[in-house]
């Protein structure tokens, strides 16, 4: 037995497995009386203990073969926004009570093919709406590194669960979805790493949908080189995801090693807010020095169109939901309210809906529905797709002009405390995503990695956003600045 | 522009969502106030830009119009809140 296998990187275990100094059965024993004991925390909404013993059995059978998978073995938590067969799936909605998928999101099926222990479903924003998981049914999930316990935090979202499930060693990594930065905004929060792949790098191919131009699954990790190692295992074409592209998955983890000598980072101008805390700023002026010792050559930038990227986000997000969560209306699956003698279908629809959704998936149905009516379409839901084009015009001509990568905060704050939102008005709320949401526009790759902890103790996270389909060239930065930021750091464990 | 509460009892409907009164009250502010936010965009000049359609580019797939999938009805039905005889059952719908 090892006396201690805590918090290990998948890279760590990976040579554990292989050598036969540590079983997956151990481990997966080891990740699931943590998540016993961290119920506090309120990270997983279902837990797959028989199944996860079972694939932990199997996948230490395989260890003794000479081509071993690079995640066989490894133990995972996935956000519930994952359709996967046997297992209940309701992306943390009340109007999904009870389903339980027949089939298989193509990523997840990708992973138990390279052998993974699938630990159970995290927790997370209903519908992937929020910047806190605090919209979800099975109520908000907590941050392992809130301090004061009478004043927890919240541990971003909305991938909340998985953030915390990473940061709290509940797994050895977990997966995520970030439509508007719902991987990084809480990776920046837990102080850990999450990656937002390019759009249509991994399949959306049972993934619950929320805004299908812009979801993308990825990598929550401990490590820069763990987000490496899962984004091959998911990445590639898959025929049942018309957006997913004909493109050869690189060996990302090969990459990560490289010098940065000599490479362009663009540092945009109208990302530095007015109301920008100092702790932010001195966050970002160390990324920047860190990136210049390494050789890396810093230019100033400018992005025109940044401050129209929410604005068009809060149209076309919402305009995507309302018509995607048309199909959640009582009958072919979930939830389906009580009716009276006498009720229509469509009370049966609007009974369903009025109590199935939460308040942010309702309020984000109206907004979506107004844009898209007539006499607002194309005043709202037109505009915003020509500003969208802008935004994405902004970022092409930085990389024309050499520009291989930018260097921004992930987050204009760090982790607030559960609760704040009540007191802040949706539009307050939504400016979370103020780093993090030009990207999705755009469709590029983006990382947040860990940087440093600000006074009070609380993580706080940078951003290295790439050139379509350079994910690589992000992971390789990102590594060289997790080697000199020397972050490294989890929780205190109180829960 | 602000939204009063006929607006949003339009959009409402439209969104099969039943709001209360008080509930109607308070989304014609908060929705009032997102549009005022999104109305940022007018000071854009997009009078030569067109509209995103795909952001990453790539053609459109096409495939043989053949069956690939599909004849398993229990599959289907399986997950269903209500079913009768092999069919998903909702209210009367014609009388």
């Amino acid at each position: 037995m090892n006396e201690n296998i805590s918090n290990l990187a998948i890279s760590q275990i990976r040579s554990l497995l292989r050598n036969r100094e540590l079983s997956s059965l151990e481990l997966t024993k080891y990740y699931l009386k943590n998540i016993e004991l961290a119920k506090t925390l309120n990270a997983y909404s279902f837990v797959s203990e028989e199944v996860a013993i079972s694939q932990a059995n199997e996948a230490d059978k395989k260890m003794s073969n000479t081509e071993v998978e690079d995640l066989c073995g490894i133990p995972f938590g996935i956000k519930d926004i994952f359709c996967m067969k046997g297992f209940p799936t309701q992306a943390a909605s009340k109007i999904l009570d009870g389903f339980n998928p027949d089939y298989e999101s193509t990523v997840t099926e990708k992973l138990l093919r390279s052998g993974v222990v699938m630990l159970g479903k995290t927790n997370m924003d209903e519908f992937a709406m929020g910047s806190s998981n605090e919209t979800s049914h099975y109520g908000p999930s907590i941050n392992p590194w809130s301090l004061d316990l009478s004043k927890p935090l919240v541990p971003g979202g909305s991938s909340g669960g998985s953030a915390a499930a990473v940061s709290a060693d509940l797994c050895a990594a977990s997966l995520g979805t970030d439509t508007g930065g719902s991987i990084r905004q809480p990776a920046s929060f837990t102080g850990i790493v999450g990656l937002k792949p390019t759009y249509g790098r991994c399949s959306r191919y049972g993934i619950i949908a929320f805004a299908s131009s812009l979801d993308q699954a990825g990598p929550m990790t401990k490590t820069v080189r763990d987000s490496a190692i899962v984004l091959k295992a998911i990445s590639g074409h898959d025929p049942k995801d018309s957006t997913s592209a004909k493109i050869n998955t690189p060996d990302f983890e090969a990459d990560i090693d490289k010098s940065i000598k000599g490479k362009k980072i663009g540092i945009p101008y109208e990302y530095k807010t007015e109301e920008m805390p100092q702790e932010i700023q001195d966050l970002w002026d160390k990324g920047k020095s860190v990136l210049e010792s390494a050789g890396a050559e810093l230019i100033d930038v400018s992005l025109p169109h940044t401050q129209y990227a929410l604005p068009a986000y809060y149209v076309i997000a919402p305009a995507e939901a309302s018509s995607n969560l048309a199909r959640y209306d009582g009958v072919k699956y979930g939830y389906r309210a009580q009716i009276s003698p006498g009720d229509s279908l469509i009370d049966l629809y609007e009974k369903t809906r009025s109590e199935g959704f939460g308040d942010e998936v309702k309020r984000r149905l109206l907004i979506g529905t107004f844009v898209l009516s007539t006499g607002f379409y194309d005043a709202y839901y037109i505009k915003a797709q020509q500003v969208r084009t802008l935004i994405k015009k902004d970022f092409e001509n930085l990389f024309n002009e050499g520009i291989e990568a930018l260097l921004t905060p992930t987050t204009p704050s760090s982790a607030f405390p559960i609760g704040k939102k009540d007191k802040m008005s949706p539009v307050e709320m939504y400016l979370n995503d103020i780093f993090t949401v030009p990207t999705n526009l755009a469709g590029l790759p983006a990382i947040s990695l860990p940087a440093g902890l600000n006074k009070q103790g609380f993580p706080l996270g940078l951003q290295l956003i790439g050139r379509p389909w350079e994910e690589s060239n992000i992971l390789n930065l990102a590594h060289v600045m997790e080697d000199n930021l020397k972050f490294g750091q989890s929780p205190k464990k109180w829960w | 522009m602000s939204i009063d509460p006929e607006v949003v009892k339009k959009i409402a409907k439209l969104s099969r969502l039943k709001l209360t009164a008080s509930q109607t009250e308070t989304t014609a502010k908060e929705l009032s106030e997102v549009l005022v936010f999104v109305q940022k965009l007018e000071e854009v000049d997009t009078s030569s830009v067109s509209p995103m359609t795909t952001v990453t580019p790539m053609d459109s797939k096409e495939r043989s119009d053949n069956v690939s999938d599909g004849n398993y009805p229990e599959k289907v039905l399986r997950n269903a809140p209500s079913v009768k005889e092999g069919f998903f059952s909702v209210p009367k719908v014609l009388e």
